[in-house]
This record gives structure tokens, sequence and C-alpha cells, in this order.
């Protein structure tokens, strides 16, 4: 019978899709622990990192470091989004998007700026009004503390040559497999860590002095900092993946078990009414 | 003998902690020159250049070359935020010497379009590595 060679079709599609997303979702696991990794073991850097800033800059209390001093004048904001190159994740991509929508409509200064890494926030907003003036595509095909280098300093160069008073990141932060969250970083300027101001030791020693470091270490700082969240994202992507593919591969199973059933009572009705045709047919020539 | 005052000394790399652990004594290569801190040192911030850094613990020494970054000695806590620390035991003497070569060839092709700052330094780095490992 027809149907019943359609649903058979249909199941064994079905299942091979399940055995996709199942592959799929192991390679998301694979990686993420692999990603959990790299991340967990740079944040205590990039958080050292911060806190000495902070010391530095509570040093420094009048004359204040030029990629650490707020500007008066905040007329033009660059935006850096960062989502992944690849889609199947879930709503992962969309949530970014989506946050950096309403924080460029809450943006009332005159001229915002967009700079995207990873593919899909690029395709998204290149075809709306936004003015996207540079994106970097496929780091995070292989991941590599260069990369950070490399957009770092071009967004340090843009800070410096005065075409952006203000840079934001919106990304994704990696709290664990099941949780992630879009939040917004101020980049630049850098917006130093000061813990209590009374705990902190008079006659502190630097050497050469504390302009001098922070000359060398806020580039440092920006770079380690660009680098945990291209991490962080990177992480936060596999995981969501995962879950979606965990979720897919779960609902496959359902389908097929309603499917198999279905084919079964089919299956049956049609053994049934072969049976009372032949039945019938038995009586018809008793006669 | 007073040198038993012990503080905490923490060696952070971009990549992993290399080192946490109660120490004696750490000589360390500071932009002014080799310094050395001991426990209950005054808060002291510098940067490290490339160079051998020594660490003696309760009962050994360690040497780890490192290739520069920051030193912050805060409440009697060391950190030394490097882009690398390699353990004399853990160098790879072969890899280095061919970092050498290659830095100091590209040193001598003197080929307008090399980084002559970036050769130099991983041929400080190599030789750095080079010295620390001959010492074990």
């Amino acid at each position: 019978m027809a149907t019943l060679r359609h649903i058979r079709r249909r199941i064994a599609s079905v299942r091979s899709t399940q055995q996709i997303t199942k592959a799929m979702k192991m390679v998301a696991a694979a990686k993420l622990r692999k990603a959990q990794n790299r991340l967990e073991s740079t944040r205590p850097y990039a958080g050292e990192m911060a806190e000495v800033i902070g010391h530095l800059a509570a040093q420094l209390k009048r004359k204040k470091h030029p990629l650490i001093e707020q500007r008066r004048k905040q007329d033009q904001i660059c935006f850096v989004l960062i989502t992944a190159d690849k889609g199947l994740c879930g709503s992962f991509n969309t949530n970014i998007i989506r946050r950096l929508d309403g924080e460029w409509e809450a943006c009332t200064a005159p001229e915002k700026y967009l700079v995207t890494v990873g593919r899909k926030g690029y395709d998204f907003f290149r075809r709306r009004r936004f003015t996207i003036i540079n994106h970097y595509m496929d780091v995070f095909k292989e991941l590599e503390f260069k990369h950070a280098q490399t957009i770092a300093s071009e967004l340090i160069r843009l800070y410096t040559a005065k075409k952006a008073d203000r840079i934001l990141v919106v990304h994704s932060h990696f709290k664990s497999a099941a949780q992630h969250e879009v939040v917004v970083e101020q980049f630049l300027p850098i917006q130093p860590v000061i813990r209590d101001r009374e705990r902190f030791p008079v006659g502190f020693i630097f050497e050469p002095n504390p302009m001098k470091i922070l000359d060398e270490i806020c580039p440092r700082h920006l770079d380690v900092q660009m680098w945990r969240m291209l991490l962080e994202n990177n992480t936060s992507e596999f995981a969501a993946r995962m879950t979606a593919m965990e979720t897919a591969t779960e609902n496959a199973g359902d389908m097929i078990k309603e499917l198999v059933l279905f084919y079964n009572k089919a299956r049956q009705a049609a053994i049934t009414k072969e049976l009372n045709e032949i039945v019938g047919g038995a009586e018809a020539l008793k006669g | 003998m007073d040198g038993e005052k012990l503080f905490t000394l923490e060696i952070v790399t971009p990549t992993r902690i290399e080192f946490r652990g109660e120490v004696k004594h750490v000589r360390a290569p500071g932009v002014a020159g080799y310094f050395g801190i001991l426990a209950n040192h005054t808060p002291f911030l510098t940067t490290v250049k490339i160079g051998a850094l020594t660490v003696q613990a309760k009962a050994e020494t360690f040497y780890f070359a490192t290739s520069g970054g920051f030193a912050e000695v805060l409440n009697n806590k060391m950190t030394l935020l490097v882009q690398s620390a390699e353990q004399a035991t853990d160098i790879d003497v072969r890899r280095a010497e061919g970092a050498k070569k290659r830095a100091e060839k590209r040193l001598a092709e003197k080929n307008p379009d090399t980084d002559l700052e970036r050769a130099k330094a991983a041929l400080l780095r190599a030789l750095n590595r080079i010295s620390i490992a001959s010492r074990n």
C-alpha cells in the first residue's frame, strides 16, 4: 500500500536526521570541553591584569592615561558585535543580535559604528541601515591569540585616532554548559577596577613609573581582554549548539515513535481489511 | 635564621598558572636590572624583561625562563604576569637552538622586510632558554 511505503520512507528520513544531530551534538560536546579548558586557563591572567591596572590607576589621581581617561565628548560610539560563524545553535546568535539592536536604539550619540566579529552578525546587519566599518570572519575556525591581538590593536587605533570615543563589546558570557548570557562590556576607555581605597597601601614603588608601566600594560591588557571575550563567546556557542542538538535529537526520537505507532496502526488496518475481504469473498462463494 | 619567612608566589601566563606556592626568595629580571624579593616586601610594581627567574621554595630552588611581562608585590603576595615561564627542566633545547638559528639567519640576511625588533626579541628568548636549560 502506498501510504505504508510513505510512512516507512519518512521514518527512515527522520532517523538519518537524528543520526546527524546526534553526531553534531557529540562534536559540540568535545569542542566545548576543549574551549572551556582554554577559557578557564585564560581567566586568571585576565583577572590579575585588570587588578594590576586598578592599582596603577589608583596611583594616578589627576593625570590619567589616554586609554583610561573618559572623554568629555561622547559623539562617536563604536559597537563590537561578536557572534558565531555558523548557525544550528538555537537562539544563540539571535539573542546577541537582538541585544545589540536594543543597545543601538538606546544609544543617542550622533555617530554610531559597528564592527562585527563572526559571520552571522555581519550577514544580518550588512543588509540593514547600520554602518559597518570593519568585519572579521572565520576567526572561530581556528581561534588563536593573534586574532585577538589584531582585533584589539585595530580597535585601539580607532580609539586613539579619535574616530570613536567609546567602544562597547556585545558578546556572550559563558557561565556553565547550561548557562550563558549576552553581556555588554566596555572595551575602551579601560574602566579600572578600584577596590576599596582605604586598604590601599601607601608608598607603592613603581619601576620605572606608573605612566610608563601603563603604556606597556594597557595594550597587553586589551589583547588579553579581547582574547577572553572571543573565548567566552566561542565556548558559549558550543554549549548552545550542544543543547540545540540534544533537543533536536530528542524531538526526532519523539517523531519516530509517533510515526512507528502510526505505521503499525495503518499496517494493522490493512491486514484487517484484507481479512475482511477474504472472509467476505468466501461467504459470497458459499452463496 | 630569618630566611624562613615565607610569602606567596603566583606565576600566571595567558595559557595557565605556571606556579603557585609559598616561597622564601624570588629573583627576577626587572627593567632596571635583576631584583630580589623577600617576605614582607613593600608594595612594588615593575615591568619584567626576558631573563632568568630564580625561585627559592622551602626546600628546593626552581629556575624559569621568562619572556617578559609584569611583576606585582602586594600584601605579602607576588604576582608575575608573564608571556611565558618555562621551568629549566621543561625547556626543549633543540627547539630553542632551532629558534636561535632562525633568528640569527634572519638578522644576518638584512632583508628590509624583516621586523628587526621581532627577530632580536626572538633571538634573546632563544638564548635565554638555552642558558637556563644548561643550568640544570
